[in-house]
C-alpha cells in the first residue's frame, strides 16, 4: 500500500485491447469491460503478490518496478494486437448526438459521466459505510496495529490491488469507444492519473473526485481559452497546490 | 622467407595496380542498412518499412546492381538520441554503406550531424522541411514529400475544384504538424481562401471533445495535418459530435494511410486527402508491390512500406547506373541528384537540394472490395518541394512554422 503504481495507464491500455478481443466474440461493451476488468484485476493481484510484496519498504524500487512492468505490458501489447489502432464500437443505442439547451452532445460520452458518478458513489459507500472499507482505511492508516487486532492486512492489500487494476482494465473499455485503444494511450493516460492523485491528494478519495473535477475543467476550459498553453494549463495548477499544500487539497499523506 | 627487393616491388606493384583500377563489382557484398521503428507508438510504420524492404530484396533475388546484399536493421524505438546512437552502431560496428530511414523528422535531425561527419549515403522517410532547404545535407536525399509537399496542391485543389472559401486547419502541435499546415494556409490563401481557425492539439491529447466542441461550423472543410494515429481519432470523435455533417474534412499525407484505413468504419467513406503514393495506382511495379504485400501481410501497403519500396528502387537503378560502386559515394549522390527513376509511386526524380520531384495524388476513400481504399481521383505531375513557387525566392523566406506565413484571418 501507498505505492505510486506507475502501471496504471498500462492496465488502462491492456483492458482496452483485451476489450477489443473480447468483442470480437461477444460484441457486448458492458460484457467486454467486465471481462477485461475482471483479467487486469488478476494480473494486478499478481503483480502484487509476487513482486511488490517483496519490495516491502523499498519506496524508490517499487515506483522503478511498476515503470517497467508498464513498459512490458506496452510492447506486449504491441506484439498481440499490433502498431494500429483498433477502434471500439459504440454501443448502438448511445451513438447519436444528443441535443441538450442548443448544444450537440455525444450520447455515450454523457453514459460515461453517469457511469463515472456511480463508481464513484460505490466506492465512496464501499470506502465509508462498509466493514472492508473500515479495514483498509485502518491497514493504511497503521499496518503493523491493524494487524495486531485481527486485521489480514496482506489479503487485504492484495484486495485492493485487485479492484484498483479492474477499475483500471474496465475503464479502458469504456473508454475505448472514445479513444480507441492504440500504442502509447498508457503514456497519455498516466500523466492524467498522476495529476488527478497528487492534485487532490494521496489516500483521499474525496482528493481524488475533487482532483478528477478540477483537472478536467481547468484543462478543457484552458484549452479553449489558451490552446497554445494546453500542457502549461493541466500542470500549473498541480504545481501550485502541491508549493502551498504538499499534500494536495486533501491528502493524509505528502505526496 | 627472406624479403627480397624483388618481392617487395611486387607487392607494391600490386598494391599501386589494385587502388589503380578499383574492381568494386566484384568487392563483395554491398551492406544495406535499415533505421527503422519496431518498439513504441510508432512501430506500426516502423515495422511496414522492415517488410516492405525485405519484400524488395526479396523480389531482387538479394541482389542489387549484381551485388549480393546484406541488411542490417536498426531499432530506434522513435527516440531520436537512440536513432543517432544507432546510427552510429550500424555504420561503425556493421559498417553499412548506405542506410534507408529514420522513419521521424526528429530523428532524422538528431543524426543530421553524424550523417556529414560519417558521409553516410542517406535515403530517408522523414519529411523535415529544412533539411533538404535551408540547411541541405549533402549525404542526405529524400524520396518522399516534405512536410507540406503533398499539402500545398491539396490547398490548390480545395480552392479551385472544391470551391471551398473559409477553412479551419488542425494538426499535431509539433514541426510536422506546423509546416504542413503552413503550406496549405499559404496556397489556399494565395488562392483566395481563408484560413478562419486553427488549432494545434498536443501530439498526445487522448481526447478531442474540447477541440470539437470550439470548431467552427459556418465553414466549408477542415484540414486534417495529423500523423499516426491520431487522424483516426479525431475522425471518430467527429463522427461521434455530429460534425462530419456540418464540416468537410480533408486530409494531409498521414490522415488517412491505408494503415488506419484498415480499422476504419463508413465514417471515412467520401474523405478527401493528398499523397505521394496510394496502394490504387495504376502503374505495373504497384500493381506488383501491392499484389505480393497482400500476399504476404494480408493489408494493403500504406505510407511507410511504400516508402521504403520507393528508396529501394531508387537505390536500385542509382547502382545499376554507375555499376554497383557504392564506395564512390561522390558518384552515388551525383547519379541519385540527376537521375530519373520508377518506383512504384511512379516516376521520380531529385532537385538538386536531395528532395523528390514526382507526382501527387488527390484521393477519395471508397469502397472496393469490402474494404476502403484511397482511390486516386486527380493527379498533379511533377510536384517539387517549392510547390509553384520560385526555388529562390521560397528560400528567403523562414522555414514554414506555427507563425509562418502570418494567419492572418483568423476569426475569434
Amino acid at each position: 500500500m501507498r505505492i505510486a503504481n506507475l502501471t496504471h495507464g498500462a492496465l488502462f491500455m491492456l483492458g482496452a485491447y483485451l476489450g477489443v478481443s473480447v468483442m470480437r466474440y461477444v460484441p457486448n461493451l458492458w460484457l467486454a469491460a467486465l471481462a477485461a476488468g475482471l483479467a487486469v484485476a488478476v494480473f494486478g493481484a499478481l503483480l502484487e503478490r509476487l513482486v511488490l510484496r517483496k519490495l516491502g519498504g523499498n519506496v524508490l524500487g517499487q515506483v522503478l518496478v511498476t515503470l517497467g512492468v508498464s513498459f512490458i505490458i506496452a510492447d506486449a501489447c504491441l506484439l498481440v494486437w499490433g502498431g494500429d489502432p483498433i477502434p471500439i464500437q459504440t454501443p448502438a443505442l448511445l451513438q447519436r448526438p444528443v441535443q441538450i439547451a442548443g448544444f450537440v452532445f455525444p450520447a455515450y460520452r454523457l453514459a460515461v459521466v453517469a457511469i463515472a458518478v456511480v463508481v464513484a458513489l460505490v466506492l465512496f459507500l464501499l470506502m465509508e459505510k462498509t466493514r472492508l472499507g473500515a479495514m483498509i482505511r485502518a491497514g493504511v492508516d497503521d499496518p503493523q496495529m491493524a494487524g495486531a487486532v485481527g486485521i489480514p492486512v496482506s489479503r487485504l492489500f492484495t484486495t485492493v490491488f485487485f479492484l484498483g487494476a479492474a477499475l483500471a482494465g474496465a475503464g479502458g473499455v469504456i473508454g475505448g469507444p472514445i479513444m480507441s485503444a492504440y500504442p502509447g494511450l498508457d503514456a497519455d493516460m498516466l500523466p492524467l492519473a498522476l495529476i488527478v492523485v497528487i492534485l487532490g491528494g494521496v489516500g483521499s478519495l474525496l482528493g481524488a473526485f475533487a482532483g478528477a473535477f478540477i483537472t478536467g475543467f481547468v484543462y478543457t476550459f484552458g484549452v479553449a481559452l489558451l490552446p497554445d498553453l494546453a500542457y502549461v494549463i493541466l500542470f500549473l495548477p498541480m504545481i501550485l497546490v502541491i508549493a502551498f499544500r504538499p499534500r494536495g487539497l486533501f491528502g493524509k499523506f505528502a505526496a | 622467407m627472406r624479403f627480397t627487393r624483388r618481392k617487395f616491388m611486387q607487392a607494391t606493384g600490386a598494391a599501386a595496380a589494385a587502388s589503380a583500377f578499383p574492381s568494386f563489382a566484384q568487392a563483395g557484398p554491398m551492406r544495406l542498412g535499415l533505421m527503422t521503428v519496431k518498439t513504441g507508438p510508432l512501430a506500426s510504420g516502423g515495422i511496414d518499412m522492415e517488410r516492405a524492404l525485405v519484400q524488395y530484396l526479396k523480389e531482387a533475388k538479394n541482389t542489387i546492381a549484381g551485388r549480393k546484399v546484406e541488411l542490417f536493421v536498426g531499432d530506434s524505438g522513435g527516440v531520436p538520441a537512440q536513432s543517432r546512437t544507432k546510427t552510429q552502431e550500424l555504420v561503425e560496428r556493421d559498417r553499412i554503406q548506405v542506410m534507408i530511414g529514420p522513419l521521424d523528422t526528429a530523428s532524422a535531425l538528431a543524426t543530421d550531424d553524424y550523417i556529414r561527419q560519417a558521409q553516410l549515403l542517406t535515403l530517408s522517410v522523414a519529411a523535415a522541411e529544412d533539411m533538404t532547404q535551408r540547411k541541405p545535407n549533402p549525404w542526405f536525399t529524400r524520396g518522399t514529400s516534405t512536410s507540406s509537399q503533398c499539402a500545398m496542391p491539396l490547398a490548390d485543389y480545395c480552392a479551385k475544384t472544391l470551391k471551398m472559401k473559409r477553412m479551419v486547419v488542425i494538426a499535431d502541435d509539433i514541426a510536422y504538424g506546423h509546416e504542413m499546415c503552413a503550406g496549405f494556409h499559404r496556397v489556399f490563401e494565395d488562392a483566395g481562401g481563408k484560413v478562419v481557425q486553427r488549432m494545434f492539439p498536443p501530439l498526445t491529447v487522448p481526447d478531442y471533445g474540447t477541440y470539437l466542441a470550439q470548431l467552427k461550423t459556418n465553414v466549408d472543410g477542415i484540414f486534417l495535418g495529423f500523423a499516426g494515429s491520431n487522424g483516426f481519432r479525431y475522425l471518430r470523435q467527429m463522427n461521434e459530435y455530429g460534425l462530419l455533417k456540418k464540416v468537410t474534412p480533408v486530409g494531409g499525407m498521414t490522415a488517412l494511410d491505408e494503415a488506419v484505413l484498415r480499422n476504419m468504419g463508413d465514417e471515412a467513406l467520401g474523405i478527401v486527402t493528398s499523397c505521394w503514393y496510394s496502394a490504387e495506382i495504376e502503374n505495373a511495379i504497384n500493381k506488383r508491390f501491392v499484389a505480393n504485400f497482400r500476399v504476404d501481410n494480408g493489408y494493403d501497403p500504406g505510407f511507410y512500406a511504400a516508402a521504403t519500396y520507393t528508396e529501394a528502387a531508387v537505390l536500385d537503378q542509382t547502382l545499376q547506373k554507375i555499376g554497383g560502386r557504392i564506395e564512390d559515394k561522390q558518384a552515388f549522390m551525383k547519379a541519385v541528384r540527376s537521375g530519373t527513376f520508377d518506383t512504384c509511386r511512379g516516376p521520380v526524380r531529385f532537385d538538386q537540394y536531395g528532395n523528390v520531384v514526382g507526382n501527387i495524388y488527390i484521393r477519395k476513400v471508397e469502397r472496393k472490395d469490402g474494404r476502403l481504399v484511397n482511390r486516386v481521383i486527380h493527379t498533379y505531375p511533377n510536384v517539387s518541394q517549392f510547390w509553384t513557387y520560385k526555388p529562390e525566392e521560397f528560400l528567403k523566406n523562414p522555414v514554414y512554422s506555427r507563425d509562418f506565413p502570418p494567419y492572418k484571418n483568423l476569426e475569434s
